[in-house]
């Protein structure tokens, strides 16, 4: 494995007194691809979303244990949620583009960090759009309202959206459950390429996806972390028990 | 053969009495702008909206009621709206739904929804003019009578209080349908919570603080109570400032109708003053729900 971009240890996550993650460590690899899969309720979005701290926005969750981005606690009180947000960008399960101009999408990120000059925004929103892979489709109308575009161009706007803050941790929660299979598709030769720049981290319901896409794949059940390894093993000798009853879809 | 011809008679009954209310109500309303047409339309002309009256009221336009209840109208809302619309903020996005400081709150804005409009007026009395505006004057002016008496500001101000409510509420209703995911989106690209509010949610849900907006200000333009004590005036010959009382179209239909001169010579300003007060309301009644309208076909799509 690569050096380690993220890395838990003894992490719990309460809903209010229920326990949601149970005793969770993990090491993640920086610039490759990490599914995780489960069934749906065992915390494997749960997880994802307290890597960026969005679980912060939801009432009575607690966290216990270290969760570690490039060494640093990001739960310790001096860390400023903001600038953590903007380094682990996320992409979320149903496209959700603003009302605005689809170069006002991607322009969103930048502009609120102080980029001002038309110029480098111009050339920001270009890179992050070629980037998403939706640049050829929408520069001529870089100027039409964000909802016109189709379910799978509204992902990728997002993507691109998410790429123009220039993070180096991209979490995606589902980010092609709602796609026909075309689009999804696109997103995951998407996903394979922006790991030479970006750690991905992915949660997908869809295990061929996962064996598609994925370098490592962590198989989460009833919240915790059953087996953690290459994509590769993982599907094909799994070590625990239940971690082939899922692949194999005896459950789940 | 009786029980079915008794059965089909209760149905037809309860269908036929149904039926009756529900054109009864529209007979009235009909009947009620057919009169009030019919009596001002005569009136209505391009003089009557910008002529002073003439001849103790009984003659010219209505001109200075128009100005009076468009700056009351203005002044409201300029100190209704932002107010108002910072509460609903708060309430959407700040504070915790089961908490107690937002259940107080809305059971205070409630409560002043139901408030009696000439309780406003008392209020308006005994809090604007003869607590804050006696106190301004005697800081300012040495006691001398300036703020201390109804006018325009306090007025205004008052009728505030009375469409906060209002205001509140659907600019409440407005946030609420901006998506989460959007503002998750935005938090999640490293703006603060007020970035996210200022870019995301307000510029989504202007159109429905517009609603509110107007809601409140037909609201305003139609009430008498609140300003009977705290501004509004019988006749006046200049058109009023911040600090004047005002003539508005409101009182000026319960002036012309019970304190005129002559009642009789007064009528066809009388029709013709409800039937601009009605068209205003009107109007701004049909913006707010055209409006309301495309904020729901834009949330469904």
């Amino acid at each position: 494995m690569s050096e380690n971009k993220i890395h838990t240890e003894n992490m719990f996550l309460y809903y209010s007194e229920k326990m949601a993650l149970n005793n969770i460590s993990i090491t993640i690899p920086e610039k490759k691809v990490t599914a995780f899969i489960g069934p749906s309720g065992c915390g494997k979005s749960t997880f994802l979303r307290s890597l960026n701290r969005m679980n912060d926005l939801i009432d009575g969750v607690r966290i216990d244990g270290k969760v570690m981005i490039d060494g640093v606690n990001i739960y310790d009180k001096n860390i400023d949620v903001v600038n953590l947000r903007k380094k682990v960008g996320m992409v979320f399960q149903k496209s959700n583009p603003f009302a605005k101009s689809i170069y006002e999408n991607v322009a969103y990120g930048p502009k609120i960090n102080g980029v001002n000059d038309k110029s480098h925004l111009d050339e920001i929103v270009e890179t992050a759009l070629k980037n998403a892979a939706i640049w050829e489709e929408v520069k001529d109308r870089l100027g039409d309202s964000a909802l016109g575009l189709s379910g799978g161009q509204q992902q990728r706007l997002c993507i691109a959206r998410t790429l123009a803050v220039n993070p180096e941790i991209v979490l995606m929660d589902e980010p092609a459950s709602a796609l026909d299979p075309l689009s999804t598709a696109k997103i995951e030769e998407l996903i394979v390429q922006l790991k030479e720049k970006y750690t991905i981290v992915i949660v997908t319901h869809n295990m061929q996806q996962a064996a598609r896409i994925s370098d490592n794949t962590a198989f989460f059940y009833l919240g915790e972390l059953i087996e953690h390894d290459k994509t590769k093993k993982i599907f094909t000798n799994p070590e625990k028990k239940q971690t082939e009853d899922y692949i194999t879809g005896r459950f789940g | 053969m009786i029980n079915s011809f008794r059965k089909n008679f209760k149905g037809v009954a309860i269908e036929g009495i149904t039926l009756f209310s529900a054109l009864l109500i529209i007979t009235i309303i009909i009947v009620m702008i057919t009169v009030i047409f019919i009596g001002g339309k005569s009136q209505l002309s391009w003089e009557f909206l910008t002529s002073f009256p003439t001849e103790g009221m009984t003659k010219g336009g209505i001109f200075p009621a128009i100005y009076g209840t468009a700056l009351l109208v203005i002044i409201m809302s300029i100190a209704a709206v932002p107010f108002g619309t910072i509460t609903a903020i708060y309430l959407t996005e700040y504070a915790k739904e089961s908490s107690f400081i937002a259940k107080t709150i809305r059971f205070a804005v409630r409560t002043l929804a139901v408030i009696p409009s000439i309780i406003y007026g008392l209020f308006g009395l005994g809090f604007f003019i003869k607590f804050v505006g006696t106190h301004v004057d005697s800081a300012l002016y040495g006691g001398t009578l300036h703020w201390g008496q109804p006018n325009l500001l306090w007025a205004s101000l008052t009728m505030a209080l009375l469409t906060l409510p209002v205001v509140i509420v659907s600019v409440e209703e407005a946030l609420k349908t901006v998506p989460q995911e959007l503002r998750a989106a935005s938090l999640a690209l490293g703006a603060t919570k007020w970035q996210t509010i200022r870019k995301v949610v307000l510029p989504e849900s202007v159109s429905g603080i517009m609603t509110g907006t107007i809601l409140a200000v037909s609201r305003g333009a139609g009430e008498v109570a609140p300003i009977l004590f705290t501004g509004a005036a019988y006749y006046l010959a200049t058109l009023p400032g911040l600090g004047d009382q005002f003539m508005v179209l409101g009182y000026h239909i319960y002036v012309l109708t019970t304190q005129s001169a002559n009642v009789d010579q007064s009528l066809p300003i009388q029709f013709g003053t409800t039937c601009v007060l009605l068209m205003l309301t009107f109007v701004l009644n049909m913006s707010a729900v055209i409006l309301r309208y495309r904020i729901r076909k834009k949330k469904n799509n």
